[in-house]
């Protein structure tokens, strides 16, 4: 290669290498403000502001919804398999919440530790099915469950 | 492979070339799309909790995919213009910023689109949607600061240096819903891994997404061809080519 060329190609990659360290930096040092919202686990262990506007996010867990059945008031825990969070919601919610489902929501943490949201945004997960292979799936998890229920009524009856 | 290299430096042998590639470029792109639409969007499956709105998953991918691939080659070809100054380079860069900048607001636009009944929100700023959005603003600076300056060597030493800084976004885009938290949800449509879709939902999103590239190279063959001819039209192969009446 012709020598200027390859002065020239040497400072672009500089430029370049340069500029991605600066902006891996940059991001890093914000990689806070840039998560949209806050696990459970990092809410439970006192990261998040108290009474102050942010985003809590995490998985609906099973069975605990309940919904009042005068007004539009929902309370649901949130949880990330290591902490949950109980949510208090007054409004519509989107299609696609549903137990086990994930949810990003807006809100404050009350003095009390319950996180009172004034939108609750739906998150979905990277896999898409045909209805008839997620029915046939849920048929089979239930069916390993009752294999195992068995499993166990036979283990404590045992003797 | 440089004498290859250098011939792609003729504006005169790539328009040869670009001729002869086009009509298969736009006859194959636009049956592998429209195979691929008319199978994603009336054939494929319902999904088990989006329903049907799940399917215009088969128009926001190969947008976003285009986006950023048109970023990357521009990226490259910046490169080659500030180290080897090759004058089709420039041309390239010129010729799909514009394209570039449709297909980042396509994406941006169906993602609104979908985001509205499955999220419950038309936006939000996560870092995939804030680092797209500024994806289509780089594409507007890179449009604007050809524009704005009169002398093309300037100009295109400008531009080349402003797509190479904007490349850092591109890993930003790709990552951002691995590195931090996000409504957005991680890649269903990966070249390296198993999909996590089921194939009847796959293949048609494939076909869509090549038939899209292949149009896309027709659409740059154009192009390019458009700028070539006002760039050389003191020369004499451009003279003939009028006088033969563009044969």
């Amino acid at each position: 290669m012709h020598p200027i060329r390859k002065k020239r190609l040497t400072i672009v990659l500089f430029l370049v290498a340069g500029l991605a360290i600066a902006v891996g930096l940059t991001t890093y040092a914000l990689r806070q403000n840039i998560n949209l919202f806050y696990d459970p686990s990092d809410i439970a262990a006192g990261n998040a502001p108290v009474d102050v506007r942010i985003r809590a996010g995490g998985m609906v867990e099973e069975g605990s919804v309940i919904r009042d059945p005068d007004s539009l008031k929902v309370e649901f825990r949130v949880t990330d398999f290591a902490a949950s969070l109980q949510m208090e919601y007054v409004g519509i919610l989107p299609d696609l919440f549903a137990e086990g489902q994930g949810v990003v929501a807006m809100g404050r943490m009350n003095a009390n530790g319950r996180f009172i949201a004034d939108q609750v945004l739906a998150k979905h997960d990277e896999q898409y099915m045909p209805p008839e292979v997620a029915e046939a799936l849920e048929r089979a998890s239930r069916g390993q469950h009752k294999a195992a229920d068995l499993e166990k009524a036979a283990e404590s009856t045992a003797y | 492979m440089w004498q290859w290299f250098h011939k792609l430096g003729s504006p005169k042998w790539f328009f040869g070339i670009a001729t002869r590639l086009m009509p298969w470029l736009l006859i194959g792109g636009l049956l592998l799309l429209a195979a691929g639409l008319v199978w994603g969007l009336a054939f494929a499956p319902k999904d088990y909790l989006q329903g049907n709105s799940y399917r215009i998953i088969f128009i926001h991918v190969p947008s976003a995919f285009l986006a950023q691939s048109i970023y990357i080659s521009m990226a490259v070809a910046a490169l080659v213009t500030l180290v080897w100054r090759m004058k089709l380079a420039d041309v390239f860069v010129k010729a799909i910023a514009p394209v570039g900048l449709v297909f980042t607001f396509l994406a941006l636009f169906t993602g609104a689109v979908w985001g509205k009944p499955t999220w419950g929100t038309w936006w939000v700023w996560d870092a995939r949607l804030t680092s797209m959005l500024i994806l289509l603003f780089l594409y507007g600076g890179v449009i604007a600061l050809d524009r704005a300056i009169n002398d093309e060597k300037s100009a295109a030493r400008a531009v080349a240096v402003l797509v190479l800084v904007g490349v850092v976004n591109i890993p930003i885009i790709k990552y951002s819903v691995d590195w931090w938290n996000t409504l957005h949800q991680p890649a269903t449509f990966k070249l390296t891994e198993k999909p996590t879709m089921p194939m009847e939902m796959w293949l048609p999103l494939l076909l869509s997404v090549l038939g899209l590239y292949l149009l896309f190279g027709w659409l740059t063959c154009l192009r390019m061809k458009t700028e070539i001819l006002v760039r050389e039209q003191r020369t004499r192969w451009v003279k003939e080519l009028v006088l033969a009446g563009g044969k």
